[in-house]
């Protein structure tokens, strides 16, 4: 397990602290950290109706450190391929590896963060993200600490005592990733974080992603629907296709890992947008 | 689920339990200026309006209206009703009764002092009952009948709202015996104690334990219903991050289930405990516990001139006592929703 620590911060932080940090910003390996090979999903028929084709065959691969992401138009088995890899579900055939062992349910080595936050809505931000250390048996003193940095890293350590809805959406889904990242995590997998939130906050929690990412190097599978923001943020990205869902096509980013908002500008980006619009089309 | 759900939301109760800070204004990282903790949402949400008396006159004119007019139609109605003890007693008459009820209390109590004084150590008061003796007695029996039934309802609520094979198991007798009355449950009931309870521990009395059980069968139900919903109320999602925790079957129970179902335990709760005490005086009264029931069914026996008023009186702390528990449940309901964030 190489998980990138997160430096320790105190205090208030701001998300723009986030960039300005130090830390070379380390290449992505070119060991794989999660790899699937042929992985299919077959549901019966609802009431002896037919059965439902949601995966035939789905080959891919995260590299370490890596920011990849799934992007496809909804009902395109994003979901099940992601919950088969979190362990939540299990492919009717096929093979999921993270670092080279075979998945065979689910774990804190794949935190999952969901569209809707899916917080303890009776726990405090720490509790919430304190829970899954006291679990994994934790001691008191590590969980602290370790609260308290990732309060620092998505810019809620004012918040730690404040209950889940008393946070606006946008605050909540940091909680979630701050809740997904403590048990350090080999990779995070994202179920369309953003899909709840509105265009601007949706934005905003997009540039927090990318430069935790920069910062803190941690591998992340991220589902969207949203073209932009699959281009924006990752370093690759495979574009899926329905009836069956599978991979369509694989995509290297030509942006760099140190990229900012003004990429959105560049005339690459917008020619793979409209490229990749087409396919979904 | 097909236990057929009440999770009963009872409207003018759910409402303003708690400001919502939902959906807020699109994302700020400003801090909302303060963040009450739940004691004091709730204590805020008791107090919807100003208290001003124009409001408190328009708050209250109805109920108030209601009231007079049917003392009103009890007073005019009465005394035009001839029954074998005389004419049927009106407002004044009941209030009397009550006063009289509180005088032979007054002095019992005297009596007892007395007695107290006087007697030997050792021996024990055995004078007849007084009305509120009688009301601690129902209160009782009411809350050991009550503590029964949850404590049986909501672990088996639980397990039927966990498992599919337990529920639709068990969904059947549910049906079958919830709409059973009291009435039929207590001769069942008083053969299956006499057989069982042995000894004469004046706390643990048979008829005693007789309306307890009775009531326990009644109000066993809607905690049951509601606490089986409550169990599969669990967001979804929030199981799976349950199952990426890896949580143990106990700390899925704990941590995931319980606080997700306890609103609707407390919803059920509260409906049981109402069915309790309604059940409670038909119980009493037929199995001779010295409660509220057996005051009703000695008066009713007894016949004097004073019997009507004196069990009409008890019919108003009956209901009375009925409204004051509810309203007690729903403080607790609306205090556990308000902790759970629900
Ligand atoms: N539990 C299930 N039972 C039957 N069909 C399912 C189930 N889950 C998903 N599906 C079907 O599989 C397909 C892919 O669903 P999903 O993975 O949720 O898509 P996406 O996340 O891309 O929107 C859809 O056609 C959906 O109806
Ligand atoms: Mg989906």
């Amino acid at each position: 397990m190489n998980v990138p620590s997160i430096a320790s911060q105190t205090g208030t932080t701001d998300l723009v602290d986030i960039t300005s940090d130090d830390n070379e910003p380390k290449h992505a390996g070119d060991s794989q950290k999660l790899r699937c090979a042929g992985v299919k999903k077959t549901f019966k028929g609802a009431g002896g109706g037919p059965a439902v084709e949601a995966l035939s065959g789905v080959d891919l691969y995260v590299r370490d450190n890596e920011l990849v992401s799934l992007l496809g138009t909804s009902g395109c088995g994003k979901s099940t391929l992601l919950n088969i890899i979190g362990g939540l579900e299990t492919a009717s055939e096929g093979l999921v590896e993270v670092d080279g062992e075979q998945v065979v349910g689910p774990g804190p080595d794949r935190g999952m963060v969901f569209q809707n936050y899916s917080l303890f809505p009776w726990k405090s931000v720490r509790k919430n993200i304190s829970f899954g250390l006291e679990v994994a048996g934790w001691g008191k003193s590590d969980r602290v600490e370790r609260v308290n940095d990732l309060l620092g890293v998505v810019g809620l350590s004012e918040f730690a005592e404040a209950l889940p809805r008393e946070l606006s959406g946008g605050m909540r889904q940091r909680v979630a990733i701050a809740r997904a990242l403590a048990p350090e995590p080999d990779i995070l997998l994202l179920d369309e974080p953003f899909g709840a939130l509105d265009a601007h906050t949706r934005r905003s929690l997009q540039e927090f992603l990318l430069t935790l990412w920069q910062r803190t190097r941690v591998t992340i599978l991220m589902v969207t629907h949203d073209v932009d923001e699959a281009i924006y943020l990752s370093q690759r990205l495979y574009v899926m296709q329905s009836h069956p869902g599978r991979i369509a096509e694989e995509i290297e980013v030509p942006f760099g890992e140190s990229r900012g908002p003004m990429v959105k500008r560049d005339q690459r980006f917008l020619d793979l947008r409209d490229s990749i619009e087409d396919q979904l089309r | 689920m097909s236990l057929e759900t009440v999770p009963e939301e009872i409207a003018d109760e759910s409402v303003g339990i708690s400001p919502s800070f939902d959906e807020v204004e699109p994302e700020s990282d400003e801090a909302p200026e303060s963040k009450p903790n739940f004691v004091q949402r709730f204590i805020e949400s008791k107090k919807p309006t100003k208290d001003t008396p124009k409001n408190f006159l328009k708050a209250f004119w109805p109920p108030v209206l209601g009231i007079v007019v049917f003392l009103v139609l009890w007073a005019v109605l009465a005394p035009r009703v001839e029954t074998s003890l005389g004419e049927l007693p009106g407002p004044v008459e009941v209030l009397q009764a009550g006063g009289d009820l509180y005088d032979e209390y007054q002095a019992s109590n005297e009596a007892k002092a007395e007695f107290v004084r006087t007697a030997p150590a050792g021996t024990i008061y055995t004078g007849p009952p007084t009305f509120l003796d009688q009301i601690l007695t129902s209160l009782r029996t009411v809350g050991f009948g009550f503590l029964i039934a949850t404590l049986i309802a909501v672990p088996v609520g639980l397990l039927s709202g966990l498992s599919d094979t337990f529920q639709r198991a068990i969904n059947p007798l549910v049906q079958i015996f919830r709409p059973v009355s009291p009435v039929a449950w207590l001769p069942i009931v008083t053969y299956i104690v006499s057989a069982v309870v042995t000894g004469d521990d004046p706390f643990l009395a048979k008829s005693f334990i007789n309306a307890a059980m009775v009531v326990t069968l009644c109000s066993l139900w809607p905690t049951l219903l509601n606490t089986a919903v409550g169990a599969q109320s669990v967001d979804k999602d929030l199981l799976n991050v349950g199952e990426v925790l890896r949580l143990t079957p106990i700390q899925k129970l704990r941590q995931l289930i319980l606080p997700s179902a306890l609103p609707y335990i407390f919803t059920g709760m509260r409906i049981s405990l109402g069915i309790g005490w309604m059940v409670l005086i038909a119980a009493e009264l037929l199995a001779q516990n010295p409660g509220l029931g057996k005051f009703v069914w000695d008066e009713f026996q007894g016949g004097s001139s004073e019997s009507i008023a004196r069990i009409m009186f008890s019919v108003f702390v009956i209901g009375f006592i009925g409204f004051i528990l509810d309203r007690l449940m729903g403080v607790a309901e609306k205090f556990v929703r308000a902790s759970q964030g629900v």
